[in-house]
């Protein structure tokens, strides 16, 4: 029985060395040496056949069995080794992840640049299209066409930078609103129409909190069979619900611009009170946002449009005022200040 | 315009609230913007009657009053040095809210002992009731006030601050708010009786009118008072014209400005006394002529101005003020009174003229109809016959050259219909516009009307007009909302409009912030940019600038933002990426100038913002033409760099952009003497581009190709090179390979390791075939010729 002996012998050996293996490449080596070809294991399970049948199969089952516990230890060891380098890695790699990131550096686009996008976005998916038009105007497209002769009451509704005028020019100016682009879109298109014009416009107006003297309007004009007050007030109301929220209450009241007839206001509830009354409200509970109206018989003409076939609506509307109200913003300068600190918040 | 309800109600009856008649005076089209309750603290105050009046024994300046309240009789002491028997006054019962005489604060009255003798109430001054400052004496009532009745009845009143359009001048009175009132409450209106005795001698004798331009002056009426007696107005008007805002003056100038304030039509009293040869001549001012207005300012005239003239010389300037030379003083016994028409371009262009506006001027501005003068001129007559105890002379002036018929409007139901979507019939049409005061006749076709506007309507010229009258007084809360259902119109493409919106995009992502600046910027500043500017390239001017920062149409980007960029730096530690894509302004003689769409970039500071990461370099130039080059890559365009010659850029590190053989922009590092300018310390980059021509450049649909199929090989060399060849000439020859698909510059270096004029330029070259897979021997064949080539023609050679 000293094969036995000698079984037994490699076994705590083997087991021996397994438990102080600490490293998964010696593994191998391990297993090499204790289960491989040329091993003292398999050295012994070769010489079986040299053995008396009773005890090669004494010796043989005995070996076997040394055979597939070595085995087993080892995959434990294996997963032991595994485990513990692998709590050692991360506990080596762990992070003060509370430490800042690595900045990617953001950009901006202009609050007046966003609410813009958004205006001409909401009508984009009524079906209108977005044009441009130049701010240095000629008198005619920003009065004349538009209903405002010369010495007309409403001029003064206009306060007009004027072009320094050479000799026997016509005269030019810095438009006083985007409306003259009605009369340029009629002047080159048939209705239907559906257009709308964001631009820069410009007053000649001392600059305070609440005024500037270059702002930006968004003019908006439909022209075809059957346009009529509701339309307008349909357009307009989902405008400012799109813009202000479903819940917010609007409001249609008659006001006078010279280019439309009837003239209309679109007026919100306001931001701030809710309808109560307050400083930004000028205690009505409404804050204006549109003028709007019915395109005047005479502007349709000018346009080339006649009045008795086609009616069309036309608006416009302050963009500055906008995120003002709804950022409570009190200083209309602060936009064209171009303080990184103020545009750095939008 | 600012109104009393109370003088509202003498014309019509108002029977609901101050606050649900603005609402309805807004929603057709008269804003109310402020709604004021005159007496809202008036508490405890009652109209009393002082009966008896003894000195107080203790002190020599106080007095002791008794009071009649109707109900009681109470006695106080009092200081005011006009307290009299008879008066009507204001009594102060305790507890009455106060403003204190001494103090101006608020006080609640307390009864008092003053020098012994207990005070239960006081006779008010004005100040004490918050009405004026007048503290000097107590406030006398006029005699038919009625003893016993609240105070706050007797003189509270509600005032309206109304914005009235342009369109409404008819608006600016009480009988024209009240018109309004009346028509939006279905309430009749009454307007004032007029009816006085003339006498026997006829204005016709006394004085006569001419009118030299009948269009200028389409009427000139006017009636004589003589005998008036100048003086104080009596108490209600001069109320009247304070609820107003306005000051009383004399009973002659308060009726005048009376009569304006409740018909709209502005009126003038001259001294017939002093008006020579007893004539009135309405003509344009003799050039260099003067005359000495009511407010003492001797205004040199100009021949765009209307006077009215005697025979010698101007008395007053038509429709805006009077002269000071026939100006009603207390002497004054006659009174030659003027209630005219003007042409409304005439005043304005005077008023723009002399830099003068008056009450009057604010209402001939806009356009009132000849028809209007004769019944204020009436009124007026009137009321100076009763209170100024004149008589009126036979009659009146009315020249009237100008007289229109009016021009009736056609109109119906689908008219109404056809504009508001409101069906509305001809009978409530007629009711809503009756009640306006227009005239509404049957027309020959059933289903039409013929509508005659009101004199005071001037502005209601078409069916149009006729419509909003019908609907603003129906409601347009009426209006019913439905979307837009009519066919869409045909698509056009706005492709600048849409390129604008991906270039910013891009730029801020990458990090760019934008900024909108000024169109208007100053000649200055666009000569720091380039100081022979004017010579080159005169900006369009503002005729009348606000300010001289803001003066001329920007022809370049680049000073308005380069402004934006100093004012940031003042705050900003971080680095700075701005950008603006808008127009400038190349003038183009006499025609509108061409509006140009650019964008221009700064990139200025570090790189990075601080942080424990490290690499606080500064940006350079390679940021900036980087951006560049991501740029043009989002667009599928390549370009070439071409050493610039901008004069705002530094000389060796400025590129023009070109694409296609087209310059399209330029990058680089700005010119110290820009920096200088715009007082920048440190070093900025600039990069500009002309939008229009980057559009064209961009190809409408990207160039897709298949992914090859085949794999690539790679190849790193090390160049050595004369620091005069350029990158993109190496680049140029190893890019003519066929197989060459992609060249990255990994390294470049100059240093002790080469000679001084040496470079060395470390790339991995990728060749690839759509076609087949390559072998080594192949790449290693091309590449052997490439650098031949390179060899030969740039004196290139393999670092080993």
């Amino acid at each position: 029985m000293q094969m036995l002996k000698q079984l037994e012998g490699i076994r705590l050996q083997a087991l021996d060395e397994l438990n102080r293996i600490s490293e998964l490449r010696e593994l191998e080596s391990w297993r090499i040496r204790y289960l491989g070809k040329k091993s003292r294991l398999t050295q012994v399970l070769r010489s079986l056949a040299t053995l008396p049948s009773e005890e090669r199969r004494l010796v043989g089952s005995r070996a076997n069995e040394i055979k597939l516990s070595l085995q087993a230890n080892s995959a434990q060891r294996k997963e032991f080794l595994e485990r513990s380098y692998l709590a050692s890695f991360l506990e080596r790699e762990r992070l003060d992840v509370t430490l800042p990131g690595r900045a990617v550096s953001i950009g901006r686009l202009h609050p007046v640049t966003q609410t813009l996008e958004e205006i001409c976005d909401i009508f984009k998916n009524m079906g209108f299209q977005i044009f441009e038009g130049p701010d240095v105007e000629w008198n005619y497209y920003n009065f004349e066409a538009l209903n405002i002769p010369q010495e007309h009451p409403a001029r003064d509704m206009f306060a007009t930078l004027w072009i320094d005028p050479e000799m026997g020019d016509e005269a030019r100016l810095l438009r006083t609103h985007t409306s003259p682009m009605q009369i340029r879109i009629m002047e080159e298109r048939r209705p239907p129409i559906r257009a709308v014009v964001p631009g820069r416009s410009y007053r000649y107006e001392a600059t305070d909190a609440t005024h500037e003297s270059m702002f930006y309007q968004v003019e908006g004009l439909a022209v075809d069979k059957g346009i009529t007050l509701a339309e307008l007030k349909g357009t307009l109301f989902d405008f400012c619900h799109c813009l202000f929220g479903q819940e917010r209450r609007v409001r249609f009241r008659c006001d006078y611009f010279p280019f439309v007839e009837p003239g209309v206001e679109v007026a919100i509830e306001c931001l701030a009170c809710a309808g109560a009354g307050c400083r930004l409200c000028g205690n009505s509970g409404w804050i204006e946002i549109l003028g709007a109206g019915m395109v005047h018989p005479e502007v349709l003409e000018r346009g080339g449009i006649d009045p008795e076939i086609y009616t069309g609506f036309a608006f416009g509307l302050g963009v500055e005022r906008i995120p003002m109200l709804r950022y409570g913003i009190d200083d209309i300068r602060l936009f064209y200040n171009n303080d990184t600190r103020f545009l750095g918040q939008f | 315009m600012k109104v009393s309800l109370k003088w509202v109600k003498d014309y019509v009856d108002i029977s609901i609230a101050p606050k649900q008649l603005g609402e309805k005076l807004t929603m057709a089209g008269m804003e109310v913007k402020c709604i004021e309750t005159i007496g809202l603290a008036w508490k405890e105050l009652v109209v009393g009657e002082v009966v008896a009046l003894i000195p107080h024994p203790n002190a020599d300046r106080l007095k002791l009053p008794t009071v009649d309240l109707g109900t009681k009789q109470v006695t106080v002491v009092c200081g005011a040095p006009n307290v009299a028997v008879g008066q009507k006054v204001v009594f102060a019962s305790t507890g009455a809210q106060l403003i204190d005489g001494h103090t101006g604060k608020a006080m609640t009255l307390k009864p008092a002992k003053i020098r012994g003798i207990l005070s239960e109430g006081m006779v008010c001054s004005e100040k004490e009731l918050g009405i004026s400052d007048n503290h000097e004496s107590i406030m006398v009532l006029p005699s038919e006030a009625p003893t016993g009745m609240p105070f706050a009845e007797y003189l509270g009143d509600t005032i309206l601050d109304l914005d009235i359009t342009p369109n409404r001048p008819d608006c600016l009175s009480v009988i024209g708010i009240a018109r309004e009132i009346a028509a939006l409450t279905d309430h009749g209106l009454r307007p004032p009786r007029i009816s006085y005795e003339e006498t026997e001698d006829s204005i016709d004798h006394l004085v006569s009118v001419s009118i030299v331009e009948p269009s200028l002056c389409p009427r000139y009426c006017a009636s004589l008072i003589t005998g008036v007696n100048v003086g104080p107005s009596p108490w209600w008007l001069q109320q009247r014209l304070r609820s107003y805002g306005m000051r009383p003056i004399s009973n002659i100038v308060d009726v005048t400005n009376y009569v304006m304030l409740e018909y709209g039509q502005p009126l003038h009293a001259f001294d017939y006394q002093k008006l020579r040869g007893r004539k009135i001549i309405v003509r344009r001012a003799k050039r260099g002529e003067t005359i000495t207005s009511l407010d003492g300012i001797e205004r040199v005239l100009a021949e765009d101005i209307l006077v009215i003239a005697d025979e010698e010389k101007p008395v007053a300037i038509a429709g805006i003020m009077g002269g000071l030379d026939t100006e009603v003083t207390d002497a004054t016994d006659t009174i030659l009174l003027e209630s005219a028409n003007f042409n409304q371009a005439v005043i304005r262009r005077g008023c723009r003229h002399l830099g003068l506006q008056s009450e009057a001027s604010i209402r001939f501005d806009k356009n009132l109809s000849p028809e209007l003068p004769q019944l204020p001129l009436q009124r007026a007559t009137q009321l100076l016959v009763e209170l100024a105890g004149g008589k009126a002379a036979k009659g009146a002036l009315d020249a009237y050259p100008g007289k229109r018929a009016p021009e009736a409007i056609l109109f119906s139901a689908e008219e109404v219909k056809r504009l508001s979507s409101l069906e509305i019939d001809v009978a409530k049409i007629t009711i809503v516009l009756r009640s306006l005061g227009f005239e509404c006749k049957e027309s020959r076709l059933p289903s039409q009307i013929s509508v005659l506007a009101p004199y005071w309507r001037s502005d209601v010229k078409c069916a149009a007009d006729l419509v909003e009258e019908v609907v603003r007084i129906i409601g347009y809360e009426e209006i019913p909302a439905i979307r837009l259902s009519s066919s869409l119109p045909m698509r056009e493409p706005t492709p600048l409009l849409s390129f604008k919106r991906r270039l910013s995009n891009i730029l801020v992502s990458c990090g760019f912030q934008e900024v909108l600046t000024y169109s208007l910027t100053s000649l200055e500043k666009l000569r720091r940019l380039s100081p022979d500017l004017d010579v080159k390239v005169m900006p369009l001017k503002v005729a009348n600038p606000l300010t001289k920062e803001q003066e001329y149409l920007r022809t370049n980007l680049r000073a308005n933002i380069l402004a934006a960029l100093a004012g940031n730096q003042k705050h900003e530690e971080n680095g700075i990426r701005l950008f603006e894509i808008g127009k400038v302004f190349l003038p183009q003689g006499k025609e509108l100038p061409e509006e140009k769409d650019l964008l221009c970039a700064l990139l200025s500071g570090p790189r990075h913002e601080l942080s424990w990461h490290g690499d606080n370099k500064s940006l350079d130039f390679f940021d900036a033409k980087g951006v560049v080059e991501s740029l043009l890559r989002q667009l599928d365009l390549s370009a070439t760099f071409e050493v610039s010659n901008d004069e705002s850029l530094l000389p060796g590190k400025g590129v023009d952009i070109i694409i296609k053989g087209d310059k399209v922009g330029v990058a680089g590092e700005l010119h110290p003497k820009v920096m200088q300018a715009f007082e920048l310390p440190g070093t900025a980059y600039l990069i500009e581009m002309d939008m229009e021509k980057l559009l064209e450049k961009t190809a409408k649909l990207k160039e897709y190709r298949a992914i090859s199929r085949f794999p690539s090989l790679s190849r790193d060399i090390c160049l050595v090179i004369d620091k005069q060849v350029t990158y993109q000439q190496v680049v140029g020859i190893i890019r003519s390979f066929p197989l060459v698909s992609e060249v990255t510059l990994f390294d470049f270096y100059t240093g002790k390791q080469l000679p001084d004029s040496m470079k060395s330029f470390a790339m991995r070259i990728v060749y690839q075939s759509y076609e087949r897979t390559l072998t080594d021997e192949e790449v290693n064949k091309t590449q052997e010729q490439m650098l031949d080539r390179l060899r030969q023609e740039l004196g290139a050679t393999l670092r080993s």
